[in-house]
């Protein structure tokens, strides 16, 4: 593991996040000057599909984390076939 | 007359003529035969072909219109860059069991009729199980048998519906059936138990990450798309297809999270966006089928990808688990960006196909006003994002370094996967090719500056919440552990069943055995040796029992005396008088259940 690759070093990584907030940014200001096309009325908030998509995300983590794993999680070698 | 074969046939034939090449001819001729198929394929006019008189039933092999043709076009490209990836097979038979399948799912995609459909599809779950079997782990070889016992299950409703359905409705043609009678509902849990209906479901995840590396490719596509591709044809606009299809999106995503190994997690990936077009079937407007059927095209493509380079993970790592894996872009760079394509395309971002079709589905909700469906759906989106967009691509290529260091996946795996990388892209950038296949007029516009900045806004607060969870540890860890699914029913099940037919059950058998067996045949042949005489011990038997105190030393004497002499003279002359009333006696009970019969 001598050699360093491009996520090793600290810099690109900045690098990467750098522009992934740039871009996150770039699609919130976006839609300041789009004209939305809407079927539901909520979906004229602004940034609702920015909300809806963070809170999904979170939502679904934590039901998985705390709710489904602790009914369904098994050791490893449970059923032994 | 049209020079052409049915399409199932040059890849069923093909696979039986393989084994007559030497190794070396093999990669050739298994590039060339898809080729081929497609040649014959396009030269089909639509309509109806090949039609079969078996006993007095009329068989239509082939029925060729728009929708079939959707299929027999991605069925072919897939068959060629699954076969391609799976070059360095040596094992023949592994070959042969992929394009039976391949071969069979065309079969029924193609079937005109009803029994047609049915022998298809019993082929493709054979080989199919070829394919799990054929990793040849002790897993591999229970979860083979588990699928084949569960695809039988299915094909016996499959074939009792459609007996019923024959004698209901007195035709064989496979066209739209809908919900109405038990008959139909048998068909539609036949077909949708290929489809992974939940509840129907725990077969996929159970059997799939076991299959070979490059069987992978295959399973993922074939099954659940021809069940897609039935439902479409028999039981479209079916209201239930419309929640069933949404659970389907909503609730393997949860699963996907807590899911260890990646294979596995692209599973339940699959159950996933089968729900989008099982939703789109339901709706049933030419929007929504549209937007099912460019799903099922894009969704093989971005699928197989996804399972081509987990496939060749595992392939050169020997590992397909988050905790084992991690920093693999150092030595399969090529890899990782074809895996992050196949994120890109099935999460949906834009100019990735996902993009171009998923949506099709989402707005055929909104515009019918389903406002819970599109809920689930938007909901479903973002789940898509987590496990398929960004778990899979992460935890193998990215991570903590594992420390493994290892080859690039080889050139013909690479070049299936550029391929397919290629048409990825190619879809969601130039969508006109794709539309024009679509069985319906497309009136679909996927790169409005609306939709590409809500689905952006939508993908990237994902990502963003991802970020979020990760630097605050609430990120749950991925964990070496057994996650429990419904196959835990049958699996459990048929232990315990196995342990009540070994411990308590033998005991009982033992018992019966001797009773059987045993004691009434002795008992038998002790009675019939004088019965009279025999009768005479169990009556007195029976008085002595009951005998009061005074009595019982005469009857006890009795007895001694009755069996010391027994059997006696058996020949002892039966008076004609008992043998009278005995055949009376029957001749009368005969009479009274003949007539008793009549009023019952």
């Amino acid at each position: 593991m001598g050699k360093k690759d491009f996520f090793d070093k600290p810099k690109n990584v900045k690098k990467f996040f750098i522009v992934f907030y740039i871009s996150v940014i770039i699609s919130l200001v976006a839609e300041l000057f789009i004209h939305k096309h809407v079927y539901f009325p909520w979906e004229e908030y602004t940034f609702f599909y920015a909300s809806f998509g963070f809170v999904a995300f979170v939502f679904l983590i934590l039901i998985a984390k705390h709710i489904l794993r602790p009914i369904v999680k098994r050791k490893e070698d449970y059923y032994n076939d | 007359m049209i020079n052409s074969v049915p399409p199932a046939l040059i890849f069923i034939i093909g696979a039986l003529l393989l084994p007559l090449f030497r190794r070396k001819l093999q990669i050739f001729y298994l590039l060339l035969l898809p080729i081929l198929g497609f040649i014959n394929f396009i030269n089909i006019p639509e309509g109806l072909h090949w039609s079969l008189k078996f006993l007095d039933y009329n068989l239509i092999l082939v029925k060729v219109d728009k929708i079939s043709i959707l299929f027999g076009y991605i069925y072919h490209i897939i068959t060629f860059l699954a076969l391609l990836y799976s070059l360095h097979v040596k094992e023949s038979v592994q070959h042969m069991a992929a394009l039976f399948y391949a071969g069979a799912a065309l079969g029924v995609v193609f079937a005109g009729d009803l029994i047609t459909l049915f022998i298809f599809w019993e082929i493709m779950a054979f080989s199919a199980f070829y394919l799990v079997w054929a990793s040849r782990t002790k897993e591999s070889y229970g979860a083979g048998l588990r699928y084949l016992l569960v695809h039988i299950f299915g094909g016996l409703c499959l074939l009792v519906g459609i007996v019923m359905y024959f004698y209901e409705t007195g035709s064989l043609e496979f066209g739209f059936i809908g919900l109405k009678s038990v008959s139909s509902w048998l068909i539609f849990i036949g077909f949708g138990l290929n489809c992974a209906f939940p509840g129907l479901h725990a077969w996929l995840p159970d059997a799939y990450p076991r299959t070979t590396p490059t069987g992978g490719v295959f399973m993922w596509t074939f099954t659940t798309k021809t069940a897609v591709y039935v439902l479409a044809r028999g039981f479209p606009g079916t209201e239930l297809l419309i929640w069933i299809g949404a659970v389907m999106t909503v609730f393997p995503i949860f699963f996907a999270v807590i899911e260890n190994d990646l294979r596995k997690v692209l599973s339940y990936s699959l159950i996933n966006q089968l729900g989008y077009m099982v939703t789109g079937i339901g709706i049933g407007t030419q929007l929504s089928l549209n937007g099912t059927f460019s799903h099922v095209f894009c969704h093989i493509l971005y699928k197989a990808l996804l399972v081509m380079s987990m496939g060749a993970v595992l392939y050169r790592t020997g590992k397909i688990k988050c905790t084992d894996l991690g920093g693999l872009y150092k030595s399969m760079p090529l890899t990782a960006i074809f895996c992050i394509i196949g994120a890109a395309s099935i999460s949906a971002f834009p100019l990735f196909s996902g993009f171009v079709s998923k949506s099709m589905v989402v707005e055929a909700s909104a515009i019918g006003g389903l406002i819970p469906i599109w809920f689930m759906l938007t909901f479903a989106s973002v789940g898509v994002l987590e496990h398929a967009g960004i778990k899979v691509p992460y935890h193998a290529f990215f991570s903590h370094d594992s420390g493994i260091r290892t080859k690039e996946s080889p050139p013909h795996m690479l070049l299936a996967m550029g391929l397919t990388a290629f048409l990825c892209v190619f879809i969601g950038v130039v969508p006109g090719p794709l539309y024009s296949l679509l069985p319906y007029p497309v009136d679909f516009q996927p790169y409005t500056a609306s939709h590409i900045v809500t689905t952006t806004q939508l993908l990237l607060f994902g990502i963003l919440a991802y970020v979020f969870l990760m630097r605050a540890g609430i990120f749950p860890a991925e964990m070496r552990a057994t996650n429990l699914d419904l196959d835990w029913f049958y699996r459990k099940g048929a232990q315990a069943f196995m342990w009540f037919i070994s411990k308590p059950g033998s005991t009982v058998m033992q018992v019966i055995n001797k009773i059987v067996f045993n004691e009434i045949p002795t008992f038998l042949g002790w009675l019939t040796k004088n019965p009279i005489l025999a009768i005479k011990i169990m009556w007195d038997s029976i008085l002595l029992l009951f005998s009061i105190p005074e009595k019982r030393k005469e009857i006890e004497a009795r007895l001694k005396t009755e069996k010391a002499i027994y059997p006696g003279d058996s020949l002892a002359p039966i008076p004609v008088g008992v043998l009278v009333l005995w055949s009376i006696f029957f001749l009368l009970l005969y009479l009274i259940i003949y007539y008793a019969k009549g009023y019952i």
